[in-house]
């Protein structure tokens, strides 16, 4: 036991964190500028003038019945964007997400004739699929307005192939992860690459690949929201319209709507999982 | 499972009638089919040939794409910016989530701790976009609104973690330390903050992923950043260089998820 009284009283580490702390505001620095972190202009005058009195309609909300109506038919436009965009994306990521899982392959079995060809297709697979899901889906909205016009239906696309995108990995990953026993002895008997997937592969993986498109769905709620930004329909146009008009009673109650739907979108999704778990 | 452990009763079940299965199949395609009745898309139209023909001209403007020397440091720049208000962005969130989650853990009482949750919850829900466009009325229009906006959400999703890590966290050795005499802010910086710091730094590295994501599209209401570039040109009808400024998102998007594949598969194989 020691019994001195000269136990060191400083932090054994101090100096190497004194050092991490200035690398990283070193670091810093530079970033700092570059974002213009000027926080001053938060209480610029003018600055605080234009969103005090935004914010200071926001109470109270607008509750008038024909904006709530609006609100409404906005609202329902969201879900059917949200739902009509995952369906089209599951038509496309249904037969991407098949031709890429490597479990369906007949020529690895082999290795027969026509690897050199599958492998190519797939490797060229696998580049749309990460085509359409690397560019966000607003990205997406935003060029689809102006080859579709303005309105839900460029959203719709827009869901679409991203989450096309998404779906097509993920469900050709589920294909590989589960037991791909089924389905090769099927291939290895001489069955077809459909028929060994509904027979060998689906039973065993269709929880699983309702489940995460039922989770996409709640996603494409979420981004379906935002989508009206760039002006693809939907809530979120009808919040642009009101910001632009700095209405911050109109703001408030879209705010709320849009709290709610994604919660309702959060309980719907939930809801269904739990049913088919 | 072999099949002689399936018994008839389930044999019969698999072959039999799923009243539930049709119906739920039902129910499905009558939601999907109303979806695009209400919203009177007819998605067959999209393979007409004029409407081919119309997309294939709408996509053939975008070819080829503007890699003058000029514009590609443009890019650079945009990119730049997009990286930093994504990193300043999490910074001020993951600290801002620290100083949130100490009273939505319930170090502060029962009451605060649910009004704490209630505020995270609410910067949380309020996406990052809509955060974006009331951060340029607020602090003008630039990357520093994208900065805040990507704080602010950024805070309620870590705010709430962290909180989870610092319930979790073992409380003896800082009552060990509290026992012992220490102050209760020392007795925290030594005998919790370590336990978790991995946990935190984790999590505001996940988020921070994300929000690079995010800040490439936040300037679509003027945050700064490569999304203010892409709106900017194609609202000129700069094709051409909206193919770039979408490539150079496209590339540094992928460029992310293969670094941070490329750190968890290394983290994994340490056995961390």
């Amino acid at each position: 036991m020691n019994t001195s009284t000269t136990l060191p009283l400083r932090d054994p580490d101090a100096r190497k964190r004194a050092l991490w702390a200035i690398v990283a505001l070193l670091l810093l620095w530079p970033l700092l500028h570059i974002a213009q972190f000027r926080p001053a202009e938060l209480f610029d005058a003018r600055n605080l003038k234009v969103m005090g009195g935004f914010v200071g309609q926001f109470f109270p909300p607008e509750v008038s019945t024909e904006f709530l109506q609006l609100i409404l038919k906005a609202t329902i436009e969201t879900l059917a964007m949200a739902t009509a965009g995952t369906a089209l994306a599951m038509l496309l990521a249904a037969p991407l997400g098949l031709a890429l899982s490597y479990s369906l392959s007949i020529s690895r079995i082999g290795p027969g004739p026509g690897r050199g060809l599958g492998e190519a297709l797939r490797a060229l697979a696998r580049f749309m699929l990460l085509l359409l899901r690397g560019i966000p889906e607003i990205v997406w909205a935003l060029l689809l307005v102006r080859a579709f016009g303005l309105g839900p239906a460029a959203g719709v696309l827009a869901i679409a192939v991203t989450y096309g995108g998404m779906l097509g990995k993920v469900y050709s990953e589920i294909l590989e992860s589960g037991d791909t026993r089924p389905a090769r002895a099927l291939l290895e008997s001489g069955s077809g690459r459909l028929m060994a997937f509904f027979y060998g592969l689906l039973p065993g993986a269709a929880q699983e690949l309702a489940s995460y498109t039922v989770y996409r769905w709640e996603c494409a709620v979420r981004a379906s929201v935002i989508m009206g930004f760039v002006g693809a329909g939907g809530l979120g146009q009808l919040m642009d319209q009101s910001m632009k008009m700095l209405n911050g009673g109109e703001v408030s109650t879209i705010l709320v709507m849009f709290l709610a739907l994604v919660l309702l979108a959060d309980a719907i999704s939930a809801a269904i999982r739990r049913l088919l778990a | 499972m072999s099949v002689a452990a399936v018994s008839l009763a389930e044999r019969q079940r698999a072959l039999g009638f799923c009243v539930y299965c049709w119906l739920g199949m039902a129910a499905l395609i009558a939601v999907v089919w109303g979806s695009f009745a209400y919203l009177a898309i007819d998605p067959s139209r999209l393979f007409t040939a004029e409407s081919r023909g119309y997309m294939l001209d709408f996509v053939r403007r975008f070819f080829p794409p503007d890699l003058s020397a000029d514009f590609l440091q443009k890019i650079g720049k945009g990119a730049l910016e997009t990286l930093a208000i994504s990193a300043v962005g999490t910074l001020l969130a993951a600290m801002a989530g620290m100083v949130l989650a100490l009273p939505a853990s319930g170090r502060f009482g029962a009451a605060v701790r649910v009004l704490t949750r209630f505020l995270l919850n609410f910067l949380r829900s309020v996406p990052e976009l809509v955060w974006a466009a009331l951060m340029v009325l607020a602090a003008g229009l630039g990357p520093f609104a994208g900065t805040l906006a990507l704080a602010l959400h950024t805070a309620g999703v870590l705010g709430r973690l962290f909180a989870e890590s610092l319930e979790n966290a073992p409380p003896e050795p800082a009552v060990a330390l509290a026992e012992s005499g220490a102050p209760a802010g020392l007795a925290f910086v030594y005998g919790t903050l370590p336990l978790i710091t991995p946990q935190l730094v984790a999590y505001s590295l996940y988020r921070w992923e994300m929000n690079i994501r995010m800040a490439t599209v936040l300037g679509f209401v003027g945050a700064g950043g490569l999304g203010q570039m892409l709106y900017y040109e194609l609202s000129l009808l700069h094709e051409a260089q909206a193919s770039t400024v979408i490539i150079a998102m496209l590339l540094l998007v992928v460029l992310v998820d293969a670094i941070s594949a490329w750190v968890r598969r290394r983290q994994i194989r340490a056995g961390g």
